[in-house]
């Protein structure tokens, strides 16, 4: 059974369709890349998701129950959690206390103050922030807030991780980095959509991946197959006439 | 490296503030009249800006809406003081604060920055003149009498009140919601999606926090024994707590609490000394403390420690 199913989501920004009657599913333990050129609606569906914005029409189910308008805290302690395009963390916080957050008010029922610390540090050793734990927050390098906000996000004990550029702005060895992420977290039995531009990490990591257009979805497939499509080319790279002359 | 450091302060901490507690409650039996009464009103002060800082310290949300929090149990003393107890009046007017708290929450909490500072703010003038045209044109009078009770139960009742407000605001800011507090000041988009149910925690809070500010209100009532609305509901006292908390440092729980007693003394002592000039040099200390001071006095004791400390151990 699908993890994440939505059905005609849509939304409109003013007049403009952000979002447009797109259907989507994630299955349980997959990863489902989402690309599209900017402004094609990417962010706006993992807003949708983690109801950060309303839908005008459609439904998003998880794990067969409607979450169509429920707030964005019900949706993470149901089980989603996400990171930012621009990173959201609590810069003068410390690193752990930032993930803490996460470990006391997502999924886990009522943890005790003596265990989220303990859940919290374990959790900074997996992504291998462990050594900058006692740090405020806004002292660390752009990576590293990445990195902390996918701790925050994993803090809260989710089974779906929508994971928001989490790549753009590194150097490719954080680029190869974040990529060993993404696999150990996939390895822990999360189902993950991400939005990335970084072609090779999508490529690699990616079981599907689905391309939005003008907030509409233009394909879906397995990585050869978008990789070799003549829509996604033409899409990405302008018409092949234009090309030409 | 930092836990055995705290825990041998600890025993320290807790004994000196053993020590100033023991001589706040004993100081009516050898204090003159006129330090029991200063005292009072430094506690209410204190009372006051610990309680502001409860709510609008962690979420950066300024609320200017204390004098209205405050006049409302002023009116409840005012309505309730023959009728009922003291101590149950005070309860009562810190839950007709908090009542009113919740209903103010529920429609403004959702605005930001200038626009809540002004939403509370207009609340004060609204209050103010909602009891003045009540009493004017349904109950046909403009003040109303209290019941007086002597000068060392208000201190009393005043030091009880801001031990308790002491307390709850150090069990807040230790348990898992102030950091969840914390965080909505720091990205409340983000606090939301980490499962803070950032609405609720929000209103509770500002509740909790009006209900100190009511219950100094039924108390300082019965001092006055004569109020009318704009006794009560005098806008100063939404502006005084926000200033001693930034003259105090809001990083720390004793900041407030330091800014607060050093201020409203200051004020006493400014005025008894220079009654002509006593706005004007008041107006230069807060000037100075605002541009030099950020961090308020906190922030400058802890500068200064560092200093000291980092330089005697020769941190590299």
């Amino acid at each position: 059974m699908a993890i994440l199913e939505g059905n005609g989501v849509t939304k409109y920004f003013g007049g403009l369709a952000a979002v447009s009657n797109v259907d989507f599913h994630v299955e349980q333990g997959e990863v489902v890349g989402l690309i599209g050129p900017n402004g094609a609606g990417k962010t706006t569906l993992f807003n949708l998701i983690s109801a950060a914005l309303r839908l005008k029409s459609g439904t998003i189910k998880f794990r067969g129950i409607d979450i169509t308008g429920f707030k964005p805290y019900r949706i993470c302690r149901m089980g989603v959690a996400r990171t930012f395009q621009t990173v959201k963390i609590f810069p003068n916080m410390l690193v752990l206390q930032n993930v803490i957050l996460g470990s006391y008010f997502g999924m886990s029922p009522r943890i005790s103050s003596s265990d989220a610390p303990k859940k919290a540090s374990e959790i900074l050793e997996f992504v291998g922030l462990s050594r900058v734990s006692a740090t405020p927050a806004r002292d660390l390098t752009l990576a590293n807030q990445k990195r902390l906000e996918v701790a925050r996000a994993l803090a809260t004990h989710p089974d779906l991780l929508l994971l928001d550029e989490i790549m753009a702005g590194l150097n490719p060895t954080e680029v190869a980095e974040a990529m060993e992420l993404v696999v150990r977290i996939r390895e822990k039995g999360i189902s993950i959509i991400m939005i990335e531009h970084v072609m090779k990490a999508i490529m690699k990591l990616c079981d599907r991946i689905m391309v939005l257009h003008h907030g509409q979805k233009l394909a879906e497939g397995t990585p050869q197959a978008i990789a070799t499509s003549e829509k996604v080319i033409k899409v990405y790279l302008g018409e092949r006439a234009h090309a030409g002359s | 490296m930092d836990i055995p450091k705290v825990i041998s302060k600890k025993p320290f901490v807790l004994g000196l503030l053993f020590v100033i507690l023991i001589l706040m409650a004993t100081s009516p039996l050898y204090a003159t009249r006129y330090t029991v009464i200063l005292l009072t009103s430094i506690f209410m002060y204190v009372v006051l800006t610990v309680s502001w800082t409860v709510f609008s310290g962690p979420t950066g949300y300024v609320s200017l809406a204390p004098a209205a929090f405050f006049g409302a149990g002023v009116y409840t003393s005012a309505l309730l003081g023959f009728v009922l107890p003291l101590p149950a009046v005070i309860i009562m007017g810190g839950l007709s604060s908090s009542c009113l708290a919740l209903v103010v929450g529920a429609l403004t909490l959702r605005l930001r920055g200038i626009y809540f500072v002004m939403f509370t703010f207009g609340l004060v003038e609204l209050l103010l003149h909602f009891v003045l045209w009540w009493e004017v044109n349904i109950t046909g009078t403009t003040g109303r009498v209290v019941p007086t009770v002597g000068n060392t139960m208000v201190y009393y009742l005043m030091l009880t009140i801001l031990v308790i407000v002491i307390l709850i605001a150090y069990l807040i800011k230790r348990s898992r919601f102030g950091l969840a507090l914390q965080s909505i000041g720091e990205c409340e988009e983000a606090a939301a999606h980490t499962g803070v149910h950032v609405t609720a925690l929000k209103i509770t809070t500002f509740a909790v926090s009006a209900f100190f500010m009511g219950a100094a209100g039924a108390i300082m009532a019965t001092r006055w024994t004569y109020i009318d609305p704009r006794i009560a509901f005098n806008p100063i006292l939404s502006f005084l707590p926000v200033l001693m908390a930034i003259f105090g440092g809001m990083g720390q729980l004793y900041g407030p609490v330091i800014g607060a007693a050093i201020f409203t003394y200051l004020e006493e002592f400014l005025i008894t000394r220079f009654p002509y000039y006593y706005m004007l040099i008041f107006g230069i200390i807060m000037v100075i403390a605002i541009l030099y001071l950020p961090e308020g006095l906190v922030g400058l004791t802890q500068k200064l420690w560092n200093r000291i400390w980092g330089a005697k151990h020769g941190d590299p």
